[in-house]
C-alpha cells in the first residue's frame, strides 16, 4: 500500500480525507485503485486519453513522475504519492 | 464601420505614453495600461462587435495586482495602520505578493509573504529580488492554505504587522473603482457595452464593474471563473469551493461563466500565435468567456475584457512545459 496526499478541491471525493491509502505496482495502477474507492477522482487527474492533466503534478516521495516514468513509475510499499495543481489557486 | 467604433480606434492609440514622462517613484507609474484590440482571435464574431483587451502587464510590477497593492497601502498609511517599524504581511498565491514587495521596497517597509508552496518558480524569485521574505504553504492547501497560515502568524505577533488584507480590503475594489474603471470608460470614449474579467479575490470584476454601471446602467459586467475547483488556472478561485472574499457581492454580477482548465491554456497558446499576445493562464479564461458573450450577441457591441498579466512569469510551469512537447 502507498499513502496518498489529496490536495483540498478532490477531498469531496475522499470524503474530507487529506490522505489516504491505495495499492498498485506503478502510479497508473495506484490511480486507478484510487478511483475504485473514490469513484470519478480518476477523471479530474487524467484526461480522455489516460494521461496526467497539463495543471496536475504527481509527486513520488517528493519527486515529480514527469522527470520519472510518468505513470509508469514504479511505487513500492510505504511510497507516498502527493497530488498537487500545478499552481496555486486564488491571488 | 460605425462612426462611433471609429472614435474608439483613436482613443486607445494615446495609450500609457499620455503618463508622466519623468515619476518620482515607480509607484505612480502604476495604472494607466494600455487597451489592444483583438482583431484575428475572434472565432466567427460578427464584425461590429469589437473586443479589446487591456494589458495590465503593462503595470510596473507586471500586473493588475499593482493598483489594489497600492490603494491598500496608500490607505493604511493615511489612517495609521501603516508606520514605520511595521511589517508589511498577506497571504497571496503571487502576483499581489510581487506588488506588495515592489511597493514595500519603494516605500522602504519590509514585506512578508505567505504563499502556497506551488506557485510558480518565477513569483518566487521575483518577491526574493524585491527583497520580501516569504513563507510557503501546503501545495495541497491552495490558497486557502496561504490564507489560514497568514492569519496564524498575525494572530501570534499582531503588533509586528500591517495586513492589507486583500480579501477583505474595500481598497481593493476601489483601486479599480478609481482607476481601471474609469481608463475604460475614457480608452473606449463611453462606448463599452459589456466587461469581463477573471474573479481572484474578485477586486477587478467588483470595482470596474462598479464604476462603468455608473456610467451607464446598460453595460454589462461579466467574470469568469475556473469551472472546477480542482483547475490549473494561477490566481483564480472557484468560488462555491472557497472562502469566499468579503468584497466579493455577486448580486452586482450580470453573468459569470466557469471555463475549462484545458480550454484556457488552449487560448493563451493562440493568444500569444495568433495575436502576439504572450499572456498569463487568467486571459487564457477570460479571453474564452469573452468569445462566449460575444458570439451570442445579435448587434454592435464593444466588449472590454481585462489580460491581468504577461506570460512570462509562467514559462516554468506545466502550461508552457506541455506546449514545448507539442512544439
Amino acid at each position: 500500500m502507498v499513502q496518498v496526499r489529496v490536495p483540498t478541491p478532490l477531498r469531496k471525493f475522499t470524503g474530507g480525507a487529506e490522505a489516504v491509502q491505495a495499492s498498485g505496482s506503478n502510479v497508473a495502477t495506484v490511480v486507478s485503485d484510487l478511483d475504485k474507492q473514490f469513484p470519478g477522482i480518476k477523471d479530474r487527474i487524467c484526461d480522455e486519453a489516460g494521461q496526467v492533466r497539463r495543471f496536475v503534478n504527481i509527486f513520488l516521495n517528493g519527486e515529480d513522475i514527469r522527470f520519472l516514468q510518468q505513470l509508469a513509475t514504479p511505487v513500492k510499499a510505504g511510497d507516498e504519492l502527493s497530488i498537487v495543481p500545478a499552481i496555486a489557486g486564488g491571488r | 464601420m460605425t462612426t462611433a467604433a471609429a472614435q474608439v480606434r483613436w482613443t486607445v492609440s494615446a495609450g500609457p505614453a499620455s503618463g508622466p514622462l519623468v515619476a518620482d517613484s515607480v509607484v505612480e507609474l502604476i495604472g494607466n495600461t494600455p487597451l489592444v484590440e483583438i482583431r484575428t482571435l475572434r472565432d466567427g464574431v460578427r464584425p461590429d462587435v469589437r473586443i479589446f483587451a487591456k494589458l495590465e502587464g503593462f503595470n510596473p510590477g507586471g500586473s493588475v495586482k499593482d493598483r489594489p497593492a497600492r490603494k491598500m497601502i496608500e490607505l493604511g498609511l493615511a489612517r495609521g495602520k501603516l508606520v514605520p517599524g511595521k511589517t508589511i504581511i498577506d497571504s497571496t498565491s503571487g502576483n499581489t505578493g510581487i506588488a506588495l514587495a515592489m511597493i514595500g521596497a519603494a516605500l522602504g517597509y519590509p514585506v512578508e509573504l505567505v504563499m502556497p508552496g506551488n506557485v510558480s518558480a518565477e513569483r518566487k524569485r521575483i518577491v526574493a529580488a524585491f527583497g520580501a521574505t516569504a513563507v510557503f504553504s501546503d501545495p495541497l492547501e491552495g490558497s486557502d492554505g496561504a490564507i489560514r497560515l497568514c492569519r496564524k502568524i498575525l494572530a501570534d505577533a499582531p503588533e509586528k504587522y500591517f495586513k492589507p488584507d486583500q480579501y477583505n480590503n474595500e481598497a481593493n475594489p476601489l483601486a479599480h473603482f478609481e482607476t481601471t474603471g474609469p481608463e475604460i470608460w475614457e480608452q473606449t470614449a463611453g462606448q463599452v457595452t459589456h466587461f469581463v474579467a477573471s474573479i481572484g479575490t474578485s477586486g477587478t470584476v467588483m470595482g470596474t464593474g462598479r464604476y462603468l454601471k455608473q456610467c451607464s446602467r446598460a453595460i454589462q459586467v461579466i467574470a469568469a471563473e475556473p469551472e472546477e475547483a480542482f483547475h490549473g488556472l494561477e490566481g483564480l478561485k472557484h468560488m462555491a469551493s472557497s472562502i469566499v472574499p468579503g468584497i466579493y457581492h455577486e448580486e452586482e454580477l450580470d453573468r459569470k461563466l466557469g471555463i475549462a482548465t484545458d480550454e484556457a491554456y488552449d487560448m493563451v497558446l493562440r493568444l500569444a500565435r495568433e495575436e502576439g499576445l504572450l499572456v498569463g493562464q487568467s486571459c487564457g479564461a477570460t479571453h474564452v468567456a469573452t468569445l462566449q458573450v460575444a458570439r451570442a450577441l445579435t448587434g454592435p457591441a464593444t466588449i472590454v475584457e481585462i489580460f491581468p498579466d504577461f506570460g512570462d512569469r509562467y514559462l516554468s510551469t506545466t502550461l508552457f512545459q506541455s506546449w514545448m512537447e507539442t512544439a
